[in-house]
């Protein structure tokens, strides 16, 4: 399968916070949900993808080109999303559409109007009067109208209500239908995750600690629950990480096959959420700390 | 084409859908050279990913209930319906068995079994 993004071997630094030999890639036709707690470097890893950061080592490739020779090309092929304002507020959509038009070159009036009327958004209302869901449309709008391949998300649905979150997850499985486009959002609202990703990208402390087809997540992990006499030197060392009471214990794991094998019948396993895992891997990488 | 997905249930969801087309197949519900949905629009109308499908798809193409032609989408195979009968009917005689011989163990009768076989059944219906 094709790679839309790929980063090998990205290094970036700040003060207090490291990429570390960031390598991942995003595979086309696909949607891939970029998961991990706050200041972990999600923002950081769009905005090199996006070219607004360039990395320290390492390199990146989107559709297989370099930004170097090709960012004019790349950036046509990109639409990025967000739902804060970004748009110059005292503008109407059909103004904001005037601006934004002549830098694309693939601008297309008839699907701009056709966004328009699906997402029944107001053109000639002032940019700064949309609530956030119409903010999140009206963006995707301009993404969709200039035919994005890869469209990018920073935490899409943060901010928007149940119902609307529904209606953009719908909206994306649409886009999706004609196998051409590729998505790429991050999100801690990890529940959104479970009806559109094919992949899941979980980065911890500036680490790529998996990508994976989501089904293989839940085929690979397990939360593990069994008494306290289950657990010695030996045995601790199976799981990522532990959370002990007087009642028992209760555990993560990344090799189900292998507790299902040591433990048996004595322990109950469990399917995790992605909430498990991330809440589990943040508590093992403290332990080791 | 009708598939009910439990988000609850243990099964993988790609289990479910696999499960539930291929009964629909071999039931004749899904007849030979029959057109299935596209992976994606399957996804769509399910709510849920497009690797979950695909997934699906691939386990029943290895398992020889369709096929697929690039471009044009998944088709039902031509089932040996006999052939399929005869190697379900063995898989069940084999856990039949395993069954006698562990009720054997435990010194159970036949009318016994029988009647454990009976209640399970109906139980199940």
């Amino acid at each position: 399968m094709e790679n839309v993004i790929e980063l090998q071997h990205v290094q970036k630094s700040f003060d207090g916070f490291q990429l570390k030999d960031f390598s991942v890639t995003v595979k086309k036709g696909f949607v891939t949900g970029f998961i991990g707690g706050n200041g972990v470097g999600k923002s950081t890893t769009i905005k090199l993808i996006m070219n607004l950061l360039q990395p320290d080592s390492g390199t990146i490739s989107i559709f297989g080109l370099n930004y170097k020779e090709h960012e004019k090309e790349i950036k046509q092929r990109i639409g990025f999303v967000f739902d804060e304002n970004i748009f110059y507020e005292n503008v109407t959509l059909a103004e904001m559409k005037g601006i934004i038009k002549p830098a694309y070159l693939n601008w297309d009036d008839n699907l701009f109007n056709h966004y328009v009327q699906t997402f029944e958004l107001p053109l000639n209302k002032k940019i700064k009067a949309f609530s956030k869901g119409m903010m999140m449309k009206a963006s995707l709008t301009i993404a969709l109208s200039h035919h994005a391949e890869l469209i990018i998300m920073d935490e899409p649905t943060s901010g928007l209500d149940p119902i609307f979150r529904r209606e953009l997850l719908d909206i994306l499985h649409d886009l999706m239908q004609d196998g051409d486009k590729t998505i790429f959002f991050s999100t801690h609202i990890t529940t959104d995750l479970d009806r559109i990703a094919d992949y899941i990208t979980f980065i911890h402390n500036g680490e790529h600690i998996f990508t994976k087809e989501f089904y293989k997540v839940e085929e690979e992990y397990a939360i593990v629950k069994g008494g306290m006499e289950l657990l010695d030197g030996d045995t601790e060392q199976e799981f990522i990480a532990i959370r002990k009471s007087v009642h028992g214990f209760v555990a993560l794991t990344d090799n189900k096959t292998r507790i299902e094998n040591i433990f048996g019948e004595t322990v109950l396993i469990e399917k995790p959420t992605l909430e498990d895992i991330m809440f589990y891997t943040k508590k093992g990488s403290e332990k080791h700390v | 084409m009708q598939i009910l997905i439990s988000n609850s249930s243990k099964e993988p969801i790609y289990g479910q859908i696999y499960v539930q087309i291929k009964k629909l197949i071999l039931t004749g519900e899904l007849q030979e050279g029959q057109l299935l949905p596209s992976m994606r629009q399957l996804a769509k109308d399910l709510e849920i990913s497009v690797i979950t499908t695909k997934r699906a798809y691939e386990e029943l193409e290895k398992n020889g209930f369709i096929y697929s032609i690039v471009g044009k989408g998944s088709f039902v195979s031509e089932q040996n319906m006999e052939m399929m009968k005869e190697r379900k009917m063995k898989v069940i005689e084999e856990k039949l068995f395993v069954a006698i011989q562990n009720g054997k163990e435990m010194g159970l009768s036949l009318a016994e079994l029988k009647e454990m076989l009976t209640l399970l059944y109906t139980e199940d219906e």
